[in-house]
């Protein structure tokens, strides 16, 4: 079972990676859960998701504390959530940054294995809104190989409708641009 | 066949409402369930079904909106949880009397004082004697299944059910769900009819004032007693099994899918220890006994899907060759113990009068995350008590710190 932990804030998409991803893993005949950190809602404030993606169907519901794979969709979370919290040994941390690794490292003492994108201005580019979801998760593919690009796009297409060709494209670029750390 | 689509258990609510072809809702919105009137109005708004959407203004209203419609022959749904569910307890015993088959979904949360959106089981637990059924879902299938069942089973019982479903843990976690088609659904659930309706053409008077005695009605025939009529609902729980049995039966042929045990079993048979849950704590159970297995303790877990009516016979035959009991409860009875704790002990008295050690652990009120290595850690610790001889007075609280 891998298990993934997004965090983002309050109407950045953080809920809609999750559950892309694990509508994902369900087109790839894996069982997929995702769910929020449980809660009031606030627009803004610091918010998790959480995914678990398995071969067996998957009977827990707890939180997800040991997270393999953590991805941070929003930059600023940096300095006030210790993102890297119970990441499994050997796991990977996906940032939305447009700093380099050095400068990530030294600014947050991040030890973990990165993986860098510049979500932001990719999404900017693409869609003209701040929202950073669909574009993380190309970046989540690049860094993880979790789920092929091609199981990605019906759920895109079902969620988005008329804006999943940019939803699309801004995932895909993401996934050409994700610096991964060798 | 249907789909496997990934759902919430609030859209998988919905989605069985819409299957079951709900013709009244009564939407009033509370944490956790407010996405249940959301997707359907949604539905109704995009012509997907035709039902009388009723925004009401509190949960007293909704369920007087569900009664009134039902009176008149309608299928009706409205969904709540906690402090809303709460806020109707005079008119669920309404409906209960009355006899009106209305279904609702209940996303299980904590009540105040103080405050918590979070999930346990206090709300639909304290609703126990309101003379409603009640079924609980382990997981967002049994959800869109119980809901539909709920139908078949309430419109033959006369009697209205409660789908309790875990807040957040279900009502918000989206996990794969194998849908039915409309036409499946509409082969199992046939329209609802009754001849117990309000109809201006025949004129009848329903539900007024009756006293101690069987009277005279207006033609000269004998009316029940308020005793009479409420004898006549515990009759109809008492005798409630075959028609439970024969609507699961018809919806196994139907999708695969059993619920004709009342019971969930996980690994049960040849069990000396025994989990005994509700909810969806028996899936994390279930995770629990394969750690415990792997230690060489033949653990198992026994979970009811059924509350009201209650399974006593079945529950009682199930734990019967296991030595030590896990009763671990989302819900407690301030002043004694968790009420699945007192019943199974009663059921055991009446049936055969097994003593095993059974110890009741009251665990994640007000949504404290429920792991298995907690359960887990129950068991083993239960399992110490029990080798020396231990007998639980007090239900033991896990986990609350402070």
């Amino acid at each position: 079972m891998v298990e993934i932990r997004f965090h983002g804030r309050g109407g950045q998409g953080a809920v809609t990676s999750a559950e892309l991803t694990a509508l994902a893993a369900i087109e790839e005949g894996k069982y997929g859960q995702a769910f929020p950190s449980f809660g009031p809602e606030r627009r803004g404030a610091p918010v998790m998701a959480f995914v678990r993606v398995s071969d067996e169907p998957i009977r827990t519901r707890e939180k997800v504390y040991e997270p393999n794979i953590v991805v941070v969709l929003d930059p600023t979370l940096l300095s006030i959530v210790n993102v890297e919290a119970g990441l499994r040994e050997g796991g990977i941390v996906v940032l939305n940054t447009s700093k380099s690794e050095d400068q990530v490292r030294k600014e947050t003492g991040i030890k973990a294995r990165l993986a860098l994108v510049d979500a932001s201005h990719i999404a900017m580019d693409t869609m003209r809104v701040p929202i950073t979801n669909t574009t993380m998760l190309g970046a989540l593919l690049k860094a993880t190989g979790l789920i092929k690009m091609d199981s990605l796009k019906a759920p895109i297409e079902n969620r988005f409708g008329p804006i999943a060709q940019k939803n699309v494209n801004a995932c895909a670029r993401a996934f050409e641009e994700t610096k991964v750390e060798g | 066949m249907g789909q496997t689509l990934i759902m919430t258990g609030t859209q998988a609510a919905a989605l069985a409402a819409r299957l079951s072809r709900v013709q009244v809702i009564a939407a009033y919105p509370i944490t956790p369930q407010s996405k249940i009137p959301e997707v359907l109005s949604e539905y109704v708004e995009s012509g997907q079904l035709k039902a009388e959407l009723v925004r009401v203004e509190s949960e007293h209203s909704a369920m007087t909106v569900c009664i009134s419609a039902s009176m008149v022959g309608a299928r009706v749904f409205t969904a709540t949880a906690a402090n809303g569910l709460a806020y109707m307890h005079e008119q669920l015993h309404w409906a209960a009397g009355a006899r009106l088959p209305i279904v609702m979904p209940v996303t299980n949360r904590g009540l105040g004082a103080p405050w918590t959106i979070l999930n346990d089981m206090q709300d639909t637990i304290a609703q126990r004697d309101t003379g409603w059924m009640q079924f609980y879902c382990m997981n967002n299938q049994e959800v869109l299944d119980q809901t539909i069942l709920g139908y078949k089973i309430a419109e033959q019982l006369l009697i209205p059910v409660m789908i309790c479903f875990d807040g957040f843990r279900l009502s918000h976690t989206v996990m794969p769900v194998e849908t039915l088609t409309e036409k499946e659904v509409d082969g199992f659930l046939p329209p609802y009819k009754t001849p117990y309706k309000i109809d201006p053409q025949n004129p009848v008077n329903m539900n007024p004032v009756v006293l101690t005695d069987p009277i005279p009605d207006p033609h000269g025939e004998l009316c029940p007693s308020y005793m009479g009529f409420r004898h006549r609902l515990q009759e109809t729980f008492e005798n409630a099994w075959p028609t439970i049995q024969a609507a699961t039966r018809e919806f196994t042929q139907l999708t695969g899918r059993s619920y004709e045990d009342c019971l969930y079993r996980y690994q049960a048979d040849d069990a000396e220890m025994l989990f005994v849950t509700m909810g969806s704590l028996s899936s994390e159970a279930t995770e629990a006994v394969d750690a415990l297995r792997a230690g060489g303790t033949r653990a198992g877990v026994i979970g009811l899907r059924v509350f009201r009516p209650f399974p006593a016979a079945t529950l009682a035959q199930a734990v019967s060759r296991a030595k030590i009991l896990l009763v671990v409860e989302k819900a407690i009875s301030y002043g004694y113990e968790g009420a699945l704790n007192t019943e199974l002990k009663a059921a055991l008295f009446h049936e055969n009068g097994n003593r095993p050690a059974i110890f009741n652990t009251i665990v994640g009120l007000g949504g404290k995350d429920v792991k298995p290595k907690d359960l887990e850690q129950i068991a083993r610790e239960s399992a110490q008590e029990a080798s020396k001889g231990t007998v639980q007075t007090h239900p033991r609280w896990f986990g609350y710190g402070i």
